[in-house]
């Protein structure tokens, strides 16, 4: 019966520096990769040699104001023995670049689209590289810092256009655990001091 | 003053005649057998399922079939969230229907982009395509939509539908404003 601690143990063995010291959450794993550009080579490993042959999800953050900015993270898991893990990897504003994983594992193919058309961050060896849930053409990236919740005008005569939504002063925030359903209603309210 | 009036009448005094204006009968045929273009989108069209199924029953009203052709269709129903990416489509599709139709906007996403106030959803289908009812909710009880469907019905009644095809198309004049 292999645990996620094993594996990520084994992980660190194999390729030393480049894989930090694990961090752990509530019975979770997560590895840094110090390296994008090396994560295919890491995300192989796992799934040739340690049967993780289920990629859970990719997702990525972006830390504005923070350097480098994106952090990509991926979710694996093994169907037979059960473990999952988690890997980080950070890319720089600048490069915005990293390999793709779709020879490992085909469901990354729509994952990474959707990367790419929310946050900007390409995919080096994905086939087919375009935006999946905006429209070609669509100039911005919407789910960065940067970009406002209501969104930017645009216009792509014969295929779409955007406009910006009203927002009545602000989003509608809620407070959880606030007790009673009149002081948790959704309404305008100022940041906590 | 101009009223459209339905006379009952008893077959046994009157004979099998029913005298009424044109207007009314047509109008008559029109709002009780106004055929639905579902254009379900999102949520809003598992109620407009339920709408159609047998506990609430809109064939009752006369919509008698969900034409999915837009040629055979009389009243779009816009079901759910409408995105900018969607929105091409679906004027496409309402440009395709034939005169007369009619648009119910179902549902608090597409009456005014609902929850979403966000990049991607348009603020309501009304920027696209003219709506005759909405409809709040989020989803709209089956009833909602039936009232709805009635009050389209009493909207369709008092349209003037000979009086301006005569004052435009044949005798080439503007049509008279509504009293």
């Amino acid at each position: 019966m292999v645990t996620a601690l094993e594996q990520a143990k084994k992980i660190k063995a194999r390729f030393g520096d480049l894989i930090s010291e694990q961090a752990e959450f509530r019975g979770e794993i997560t590895l840094n990769v110090a390296d994008a550009e090396r994560i295919a080579e890491v995300c192989r490993y796992a799934k040739s040699d340690l049967d993780f042959n289920y990629l859970v999800d990719i997702s990525s953050v972006d830390r504005y104001g923070d350097d480098p900015r994106w952090t990509v993270v991926y979710h694996l898991r093994g169907l037979m023995h059960g473990c999952e893990l988690r890997f980080k990897t950070e890319v720089s504003e600048e490069k915005s670049e990293l390999p793709s994983v779709i020879g490992i594992w085909n469901t990354a193919n729509w994952h990474e689209r959707e990367i790419y058309d929310m946050m900007g961050i390409r995919f080096r060896g994905h086939p087919d590289l375009r935006r999946i849930l905006m429209w070609e053409g669509y100039p911005y990236f919407p789910l960065r810092k940067d970009f406002p919740l209501a969104g930017k005008p645009s216009e792509l005569p014969g295929v779409a256009f955007t406009k910006p939504a009203p927002l009545e002063g602000g989003p509608f925030v809620t407070v959880a655990g606030a007790g009673d359903a009149t002081n948790r209603e959704p309404r305008v309210r100022e940041p906590e001091k | 003053m101009r009223t459209n009036v339905e006379i009952g009448y008893d077959s046994k005094i009157e004979g099998d005649v029913i005298v009424t204006r044109v207007d009314a009968a047509l109008n008559w045929f029109r709002k009780n057998s106004v055929w639905p273009m579902p254009m379900g989108l999102a949520c809003c069209a598992i109620e407009l399922m339920a709408v159609g199924a047998s506990r609430f029953d809109i064939s009752r009203f006369g919509s008698e079939v969900m034409r999915f052709s837009p040629r055979q269709a009389d009243c779009m129903i816009v079901a759910g969230t409408v995105t900018y990416k969607m929105a091409l489509c679906v004027k496409r599709i309402y440009d395709q229907m034939p005169e007369p139709k009619w648009v119910i906007a179902m549902g608090a996403c597409a009456s005014t982009g609902g929850m979403y106030r966000s990049y991607a959803v348009l603020q309501g289908v009304d920027h696209i395509i003219p709506v005759d009812v909405y409809v709040s909710g989020c989803p709209p009880r089956p009833e909602a939509v039936l009232d709805a469907l009635m009050k389209l019905q009493d909207k369709i009644g008092k349209q003037p539908v000979l009086q301006d095809l005569v004052a435009v198309k044949v005798l080439h004049r503007e049509p008279k404003a509504v009293a």
